[in-house]
C-alpha cells in the first residue's frame, strides 16, 4: 500500500494507511469477481466509440498567449513557469 | 395582466421563462435577479453553489435585454439563467471540481458547451458543489463542504453532481449543467425530484471538462422539465473539433421528441436484472405505477434480461480508478493549482513537492481511486483486472446490443434507494458505490440515459427516479417516453412533484 501510494505520487501518513488499506482491500476483492466471465475469447473494449484516427487540417488556430498559459501557475520567473529542481543531488 | 412575481419567474420552467422572456412578461434582468436574490435566500441551507456570478449574470442578462430590445435574433434560451457544475472550465470564473488542489484556480478558457451557453446569451449564476474531481455519489467528497437536500436538508442530494440537482430542486436555477460518469447526472436528479439526461457518449463536447475517466464521462442537462433537458441537450450537443471522440453528426432530435411526448407502440423492456433483491419497496412500488401508465398509454412492456449487468460495477470500480489515476497525474504542482513544499525541506525536489502537494490537496476518496487505479494498472496486475474489465464491458455492451433487438428503451429505478442521511455511508465505499448500480451500464456502452421523478416513496416521503436507456445517437427516444411519463405523472399529482417540496428556511412567500 505504502509502494502503490508512492507510485501514484501521494505521501499518505501512517494514520491514513491504517484506514485507506482495510477499505481498499475489500474494495479489491469485490472488483476481483471481472475475472469471472473474461474469457479468452472475449475482445476487450476500451472505448464506447468505434472511433479511430480523428484528423484536423494542419493550419494554425490560435491559443492561449504566455500570460493567460501562466496565469494559474504557482509560481512564475522571467514568463516561465518556475518549478523545484527536478533532479536529485547524486544525479 | 398580474405582472410576474420573483416567486412566479423562479417556479416556472426554463421553456415557460423564455417564452415569458419573448412576450416582453419579463425581462432576463428581472428574471436573473429574481435567480439571485433566491440564491441569497436559500442557499447558506442547501450550499448548492461554491461561487456566485451576480455582476457576470447581471451583465449578460443586460446585454440580452438589449439586443432583445433592438431585435436581434436571439437564441430561443437567450436570458434564461443557468448554472454549470464546477468540473466545467469557464473563463474567468474559479473552477476547482470540488477539490482543494484547484481552490482559487480560474481557467483562461472556455468549455465548449460554456462558449455555446456564452454565445446563446444564458447569464451564468455561478459553479455549483460536487464530490471531488466528480468521485462520489452524495457530494460529501467536496473539499468545501456537502450539499443539503431540499427536501430534506439531513440528507444527502446525491452526487457528484448534487450542487446542478440541488440548484434546481430548490429554484436556485431553472437549468443547470452536469456531468455523468456513472449515473453523476441521473441518480442526484432521482435524489432530489428533478430531471438529467445523460447524452450518448461522444454527444456533447468534453473539451474544456476536468478529466475524470475519459472513455465514461459526459456532459448533460439538468432541469426540472424533460422539455427544458431537451432544449438545453440541442444547445450543449453536436459537433466538436476540439475532442475527438465528439459525433460528428447532428444532434438527434431531442425537442421535437419532447414536444410529441408519445409512446403508442414503442416497445419498452424491463431490465430483470435491475431492480429485485437491494431496492427500497417505495422506489419498486413508483417504478411499478409508471410502467402501468406507460402502458396505458399505448406502450408495450417487455422483460428483458442482461446477465452481465451484475459485473457492471465491479468492471467500473477497474476501468474507473484505472483512467482517473492517469488523468489526475496532471496536478503535478507545476502549472497551475496548488503547490505544496514539503515541511522542513526547502531544497525538496519536484517530486518530492508532488507527493506533499498530492497529500494536501486530495481528499480520502480521491485518494482512495488513485491508489487503487495505480494497482489496477500495474505490471503483474493489469491482465487480471484492468484487462477483465475491459472484457465484461464488451459483454455489457453485447448485453445492451441483444435486449434492444426486443425493445426500444429499456427502463430501471433510477437508484436503489431515496436519499440516505448525510454522513451515513461516508466510510463505507462500498455501500456508496451501490448507488450507481443501474446507472453505471449505460457509461460502460455509451449509450444515453434519462431519470426523471416517478413520485414519494410511501416509507419515508422522499422523490425516487425513472431511468429510460437507449441505443446510441437515439437521445430522442429518451424524451419521448420521458414527456409522455411526465405529463401522466402530472396529471395524476395534479401539478409536478417539486409543488410538494418542503418550503426552505429564508423562503419569501409571495
Amino acid at each position: 500500500m505504502a509502494h502503490l501510494a508512492r507510485l501514484a505520487r501521494i505521501d499518505l501518513s501512517d494514520a491514513e494507511l491504517d484506514h485507506l488499506a482495510p477499505q481498499l482491500a475489500v474494495i479489491v476483492e469485490s472488483v476481483a469477481k471481472v475475472s469471472e466471465v473474461a474469457d479468452d475469447d472475449v475482445p476487450p473494449t476500451s472505448h464506447p466509440l468505434p472511433v479511430t484516427n480523428v484528423f484536423r487540417d494542419d493550419i494554425v488556430v490560435p491559443g492561449l498567449t504566455a500570460e493567460e498559459a501562466l496565469s494559474g501557475a504557482p509560481d512564475v520567473d522571467r514568463r516561465r513557469f518556475s518549478v523545484p529542481r527536478i533532479l536529485g543531488e547524486e544525479q | 395582466m398580474t405582472p410576474l412575481s420573483p416567486a412566479d419567474v423562479t417556479t416556472m420552467s426554463a421553456s415557460a421563462l423564455a417564452d415569458a422572456l419573448v412576450a416582453g412578461d419579463v425581462s432576463s434582468a428581472e428574471a436573473t435577479g429574481a435567480y439571485l436574490d433566491r440564491i441569497a435566500a436559500v442557499d447558506g441551507a442547501v450550499h448548492a453553489f461554491l461561487h456566485v456570478d451576480a455582476d457576470g449574470a447581471l451583465a449578460t442578462a443586460a446585454e440580452v435585454d438589449r439586443r432583445r430590445a433592438a431585435g436581434a435574433d436571439l437564441h430561443p434560451l437567450a436570458g434564461v439563467p443557468l448554472a454549470v457544475k464546477d468540473v466545467v472550465a469557464t473563463q474567468g470564473l474559479p473552477t476547482t471540481a470540488g477539490s482543494r488542489l484547484l481552490q482559487g484556480w480560474v481557467p483562461p478558457y472556455d468549455a465548449t458547451i460554456v462558449a455555446r451557453i456564452r454565445a446563446a446569451g444564458l447569464p451564468v449564476l455561478g459553479k455549483t458543489n460536487m464530490d471531488e474531481f466528480a468521485m462520489g455519489s452524495s457530494t460529501e467528497h467536496s473539499a468545501y463542504g456537502p450539499t443539503h437536500n431540499p427536501w430534506d436538508l439531513d440528507r444527502i442530494p446525491g452526487g457528484s453532481g448534487g450542487g446542478s440537482a440541488a440548484a434546481v430542486a430548490a429554484f436556485e436555477a431553472p437549468l443547470a449543467i452536469g456531468t455523468d460518469t456513472g449515473g453523476s447526472i441521473r441518480q442526484p436528479a432521482a435524489i432530489t425530484g428533478t430531471v438529467g439526461v445523460k447524452p450518448t457518449y461522444g454527444g456533447v463536447s468534453r473539451y474544456g471538462l476536468i478529466a475524470l475517466a475519459s472513455s465514461l464521462d459526459q456532459a448533460g442537462p439538468v432541469t426540472r422539465t424533460v422539455l427544458d433537458a431537451a432544449l438545453l441537450h440541442e444547445l450543449i450537443g453536436g459537433h466538436d473539433r476540439l475532442d475527438s471522440t465528439s459525433i460528428n453528426a447532428p444532434t438527434p432530435a431531442v425537442v421535437a421528441a419532447a414536444h410529441r411526448a408519445d409512446v403508442a407502440g414503442m416497445r419498452i423492456g424491463v431490465v430483470r436484472e435491475l431492480g429485485g433483491e437491494g431496492y427500497q419497496p417505495g422506489v419498486r412500488a413508483r417504478f411499478d405505477e409508471a410502467l402501468a401508465l406507460l402502458t396505458g398509454a399505448g406502450a408495450e412492456v417487455v422483460e428483458v434480461s442482461c446477465p452481465h449487468f451484475e459485473y457492471a460495477l465491479a468492471a467500473y470500480y477497474l476501468i474507473l480508478p484505472s483512467e482517473a489515476s492517469s488523468n489526475l497525474a496532471r496536478f503535478d504542482a507545476m502549472r497551475y493549482g496548488l503547490r505544496v513544499w514539503p515541511e522542513g525541506k526547502p531544497e525538496a525536489s519536484a517530486e518530492d513537492v508532488m507527493l506533499a502537494t498530492r497529500a494536501a490537496g486530495f481528499g480520502d476518496e480521491a485518494k482512495r481511486r488513485i491508489i487503487l487505479g495505480t494497482y489496477a494498472l500495474s505490471s503483474g496486475y493489469y491482465d487480471a483486472y484492468y484487462g477483465s474489465a475491459q472484457k465484461v464491458r464488451t459483454l455489457i455492451a453485447r448485453d445492451f446490443e441483444q435486449a434492444f433487438t426486443h425493445a426500444d428503451v429499456l427502463v430501471s429505478p433510477t437508484a436503489p434507494t431515496t436519499a440516505f442521511r448525510l454522513g451515513e455511508k461516508l466510510d463505507d465505499p462500498l455501500a456508496m458505490y451501490l448507488n450507481d448500480i443501474a446507472t453505471i451500464p449505460a457509461n460502460l456502452a455509451g449509450v444515453p440515459g434519462i431519470s426523471l421523478p416517478s413520485g414519494l416513496a410511501d416509507e419515508d416521503g422522499l422523490p425516487a427516479g425513472f431511468q429510460a436507456l437507449a441505443p446510441a445517437t437515439h437521445d430522442d427516444r429518451l424524451y419521448r417516453v420521458g414527456a409522455t411519463l411526465e405529463a401522466l405523472l402530472a396529471d395524476r399529482w395534479g401539478g409536478p412533484l417539486l409543488d410538494r417540496a418542503p418550503v426552505l428556511t429564508g423562503e419569501v412567500l409571495a
